[in-house]
């Protein structure tokens, strides 16, 4: 508190010493018998030398941050179409950058000569159609070129993947992420938020994860059953706020049932075999060098954006509307940590588009590996850790259960630490 | 000299202004709260944009601290933020969203496009076309009642205990739709759609009067192509913001409805919070879509007024007339034009068709034009004039400065193609930062400066003003540019901490923090700059010296009217115009300029 006070009074102090020292300097301006509207040649010569000094500063700030940090912070493009874009932002950066340096250049420098000089009167020069001409024509000229180049590369970039790229499916929530490759069959099995369970998060259609959604929203802790007795039960008092609350739920839950009744009746069982070979991994993706990938997106919640740096990618994800992204990774891990000479170097996957209070900490690392080593790794979780294996864990041999799935993740992180 | 050309130029008669007080009787409310005269309410813009300009500094003030310092623990954020939002002295993550949030929104909505645009459309237009008031002083009236409105309720926001709210400027839904997602989508987020929804009829009601204004109530001789260029940006702005801003208020009550009737415009297939919600259908495209239209125009309602008084200070400051008086009206209408058709560009990689993202990308490319046509059109008006730096003419060329550095950046951002892999990110921040942040500031800068003696009757202390001019293009330049840089090493905007990119790059991790703090440094600096400012803006409002008639030797019609403000602008007749308002250093002319109501020399042809 004391403290406080203290800075209050040395502030007031403050403002009221510069308050005199203006009464000051306005009083020997009235001596002087010049006043605030006019500019004095001494002020005017001084703040024209500063136009240029501070001109020297941009440049040179700009030209010092160009060489301590380059414009391609995030370093080498990593995948196919990401080199072909840097190439295109040299373009445009060196377009711009000689606009930046010209037009400035002019500005400030004009700014220092033409400043008011006794006897010289300024040149009445309203228009000129040539000259006008001349810088509307030029800047068309040279955006189009920059329209042309960029749409070339914006086509070929949102083009259709072909055939043979593989899919996977990056489902974003708050505050992760989560990776579904399509397996075998390089199909992605389809998804129904409805379905969302503890033992299948990404709610993928099956017959089995249908019933027992139907059976959780019946009769789980939460369910319709449990919602209703308690809603009848004359012996539970329930604050009017809280009944009315559990009506709504409990309305909501009827209507998500009913949905789901339906979607049994429609249920085609021969889809089933797309979604159980799914593999469904966290924390690392794993890529593998050379070959074309096609992410399908998917959110949870609210809006995220999956964004890939150093492949120079990036795609928002949005509730209830798949989008998708293709690229293809071209540099492995570990070629790029000796490239980056920094052995601790991991490609990143971020969330880029606020989502929440842990928004800064959604990230997942990518690991591109050779094609040797994406074989083994992929191999390994074939055979042990699709949706099947996962979702029946009780119906396979405990044994071999155990077994394969240390046997996957030991190649993981055999696989890991050979990059460490 | 100046004192000369003022006395030969000078056409008011000292009695009728005297006479002009006599009639009206005024009461303190009448003449200082509910005034009608569009002279007040333009001073009553400004104190209020002042302060929520102060405000919104504050904030980003702290945040900066944050993003330099992650986790240490901070005086001055427990000072603002209290145990509640920075315990010990560590700011939370959720106010840090919040932070960004208020700041991004008072400083876009608050002070450039109600501050800027209702304090200088309000001063200037009735004094420079020649009306007595604007056509409705009323409805002008209700105007500044509903800004100051809306100013307390997004104040008010920032203090309540679930926090205000929090997803970004821009509140994309869901996000902003879902309390569960995050605090500030609750009552945090009723009260900023409440708020700005009171702003959009706030700035309707302002716009409709000004359009209405310019086209009905010019002077004898004010022909459309005799206006000053000021009048010509106010009026575009006006059009746009009558055109735009309705389709915010249409954005925010689907948003209403889905956050309180469980309609579902923007919501489908959401588990939020452990909790199944039954929305289906919704797309949050459609908000985006809804946003952006206001939004892109939006960002010209902020810069076209700023650009308005920089042509207007730099003719006059450069004894010149500005060049390319007819391609600057194009410009203007170009661009305004052109706003409209270019949203799509902030939805390049939302999902939306990548096909109509490419003829985003030529609409945009477009707009480039026009902007280049009116830098040239500066540079070439400084191009042998006689220039005089006075404070305001040294923010205009700063305002030409930077829109050349924040522009060609938006070439970059305009390319689909490469703004894939910066959408979002700090290079996104630092381009419109320039252009708003700087520019647009720096015009609003210029318009106080020249305009104060308008205003006040005083003159503001122009040492004062080199200083402060100075203090702010090193010190904002020092904050925005090197964001460039942070964004290229791939860091995403509206994160609370960098730190994590320790664990997988460290060549970025390192780049990123050492900016950061370099970034945070400028600001303060900058905003200790400020202060210079608001000392001699009070400061000169009570002490100043006396302004003189025509301080600045300009052609205008304001600088005909009294200093002392009476009601009706003239106490005599309203001046007749014979000529546009930029005959500066006219050959054959005695002095170096010839106001409006000069009428044409026998012999002298017009521009
Ligand atoms: C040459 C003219 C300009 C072009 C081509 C241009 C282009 C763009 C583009 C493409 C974006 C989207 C970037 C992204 O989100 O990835 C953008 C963002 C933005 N621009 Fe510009 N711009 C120009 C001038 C301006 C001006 C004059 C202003 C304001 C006075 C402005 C304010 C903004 C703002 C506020 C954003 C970011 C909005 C947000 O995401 O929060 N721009 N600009
Ligand atoms: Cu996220
Ligand atoms: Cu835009």
């Amino acid at each position: 508190m004391e403290s406080k006070l203290m800075h209050l009074i040395v502030i007031v102090l403050g403002v009221i010493a510069i308050a005199q020292l203006v009464r000051v300097y306005e009083l020997s301006a009235k001596l002087r018998k010049e006043g605030e509207h006019e500019t004095n040649s001494r002020d005017n010569k001084l703040n024209a030398r500063m136009m240029l000094v501070f001109m020297a500063f941009l440049f040179l700030g700009f030209i010092w941050l160009m060489l301590t940090y380059g414009w391609t912070g995030r370093g080498e493009a990593a995948s196919v179409h990401g080199k072909e874009l840097d190439w295109l932002l040299d373009l445009n950066f060196w377009i711009i950058i000689i606009v930046f340096f010209l037009t400035n250049t002019l500005l400030f420098s004009f700014a220092h000569k033409y400043i008011r000089k006794p006897g010289v009167k300024a040149f009445y020069f309203p228009h000129d159609n040539k000259l006008e001409m001349v810088w509307t024509v030029i800047p068309a000229i040279v955006l189009a070129v920059i329209i042309i180049l960029g749409l070339r590369s914006w086509n070929k970039i949102t083009d259709e993947p072909v055939k043979e790229s593989i899919r996977i499916e990056l489902f974003s929530k708050q505050f992760d992420w989560t990776a579904r490759y399509s397996g075998e069959d390089n199909v992605l099995g389809k998804y129904d938020y409805k379905l969302t369970t503890d033992n299948n998060e990404l709610a993928l259609i099956t017959t089995n994860t249908i019933d027992s959604a139907i059976a959780q929203m019946e009769s789980g802790v939460s369910g319709i059953k449990t919602l209703e007795s308690k809603l009848n039960d004359r012996k539970i008092m329930l604050v009017p706020e809280e009944r009315e609350k559990m009506v709504v739920d409990l309305e909501r839950k009827t209507r998500l049932l009913r949905l789901l009744y339906q979607m049994r009746g429609h249920h085609n069982p021969s889809v089933d075999a797309s979604a159980w070979d799914d593999i469904i991994q966290k924390d690392t993706l794993f890529l593998c060098e050379g070959k074309e990938y096609e992410f399908n997106f998917r959110s949870k919640d609210v809006i995220h954006s999956a964004y890939f740096p150093h492949f120079r990618a990036q795609m928002n994800t949005v509730p209830g509307l798949p989008t998708r992204f293709k690229f293809t990774p071209d540099i492995t891990t570990k070629d790029m940590r000796v490239k980056r000479n920094d052995d601790k170097f991991n490609y990143v996957l971020m969330c880029n588009k606020i989502c929440g209070s842990a928004h800064y900490k959604m990230k997942m690392i990518v690991v591109v590996l050779s094609k040797g080593e994406y074989k083994k790794w992929m191999d390994g979780r074939q055979s042990t850790a699709t949706f099947k294996h996962n979702y029946f864990p009780k119906a396979e041999e405990a044994s071999s259960t155990t077994a394969g799935a240390t046997g996957s993740d030991s190649t993981a992180v055999a696989v890991v630490d050979t990059l460490k | 000299m100046a004192a000369v050309a003022h006395e030969a130029h000078g056409h008011h008669d000292s009695h009728g202004h005297h006479e002009a007080h006599g009639h009206h009787e005024e009461t303190f409310v009448s003449k200082y709260i509910f005034s009608q005269d569009h002279k007040m309410i333009g001073k009553q813009f400004l104190m209020t944009a002042v302060f929520m300009g102060v405000v919104a500094m504050i904030l980003s003030i702290l945040f900066r601290i944050q993003l330099a310092w992650p986790g240490e623990s901070s005086d001055f954020l427990s000072f603002f933020l209290g145990e509640t939002w920075a315990p010990g002295g560590i700011m939370k993550e959720d106010m840090y969203l919040g932070l960004v949030t208020i700041h991004g929104t008072i400083m876009v909505f608050f002070l450039l496009t109600g501050g800027l645009s209702g304090t200088f459309s309000n001063l200037l237009i009735p004094l420079q076309i020649g009306a007595r008031d604007m056509a409705s002083g009323f409805l002008n009236m209700l105007s500044y009642w509903f800004f100051f409105l809306s100013s307390v309720i997004m104040l008010v926001s920032l203090f309540i205990e679930t926090g205000p709210a929090s997803a970004g400027w821009t509140i994309y839904p869901p996000l902003s739709a879902l309390p569960q997602a995050i605090g500030g989508s609750g009552l945090g987020m009723t009260l900023w759609l409440l708020s700005m929804t009171i702003f959009v009829v706030s700035s309707l009601l302002g716009s409709l009067n000004y359009i209405v204004t310019v086209l009905n109530l010019r002077t004898k001789g004010m022909t459309m192509t005799r206006m000053p260029l000021t009048i010509w940006a106010f009026f575009v702005t006006a059009i746009l913001g009558v055109l735009s801003f309705p389709v915010l208020v249409s954005a925010v009550v689907l948003l209403m409805m889905d956050r309180l009737a469980g309609t579902s415009f923007y919501l489908s297939d959401i588990i939020v919070g452990g909790e199944m919600l039954a929305n289906h259908g919704g797309s949050p495209l459609l908000y985006e879509h809804l946003f952006w239209f206001l939004g892109h125009p939006e960002v010209y309602i902020v810069l076209l007024p700023a650009l308005g008084l920089s042509s207007e200070i730099i003719s006059t400051n450069s004894r010149k007339p500005i060049f390319g008086y007819r391609a600057m009206i194009g410009s203007i209408l170009a661009i305004g034009f052109l706003s409209f058709i270019v949203w799509g560009h902030h939805m390049f990689v939302t999902g939306m068709n990548p096909f109509i993202g490419s003829v985003f990308v030529f609409t945009t490319l477009l707009i480039a034009i026009p902007s280049a046509v009116k830098v040239f059109n500066y540079i070439t008006t400084l191009w042998k004039g006689s220039i005089v730096l006075t404070p305001a003419m040294m923010f205009a060329i700063g305002l030409v400065s930077t829109f050349i550095t924040g522009g060609v950046t938006g070439i970059i951002l305009a390319d689909s193609a490469l703004d894939i892999s910066i959408h979002d990110t700090y290079f996104v921040v630092a381009h419109f930062h320039i252009v708003m942040g700087m520019s647009a500031v720096f015009g609003m800068f210029a318009g106080v400066y020249h305009w104060f003696p308008k205003m006040f009757g005083k003159m503001l202390n122009k040492r004062l003003g080199y200083v402060h001019f100075w203090i702010t293009i090193f010190g904002a330049y020092g904050v925005f540019f090197p964001m460039h840089f942070v964004g290229l090493a791939g860091a995403p905007r509206r994160y609370y901490d960098y730190s994590a990119y320790g664990e997988f790059d460290t060549h970025s991790h390192e780049l990123i923090m050492d900016l950061n703090i370099i970034i945070t440094i400028f600001s303060i600096i900058s905003a200790l700059g400020q202060l210079v400012f608001l000392f001699n803006f009070f400061y000169s409002i009570f002490r100043g010296p006396k302004a003189p008639q025509n301080p600045w030797n300009a052609n205008s019609l304001e600088w005909t009217t009294p200093v002392e403000h009476v009601h009706g602008n003239w106490p005599g007749e309203i001046p007749t115009v014979y000529r546009w308002p930029y005959d500066y250093s006219k050959p054959g002319a005695e002095h170096d300029f010839i106001p409006q109501n000069v009428p044409l020399a026998e012999g002298e042809e017009e521009h």
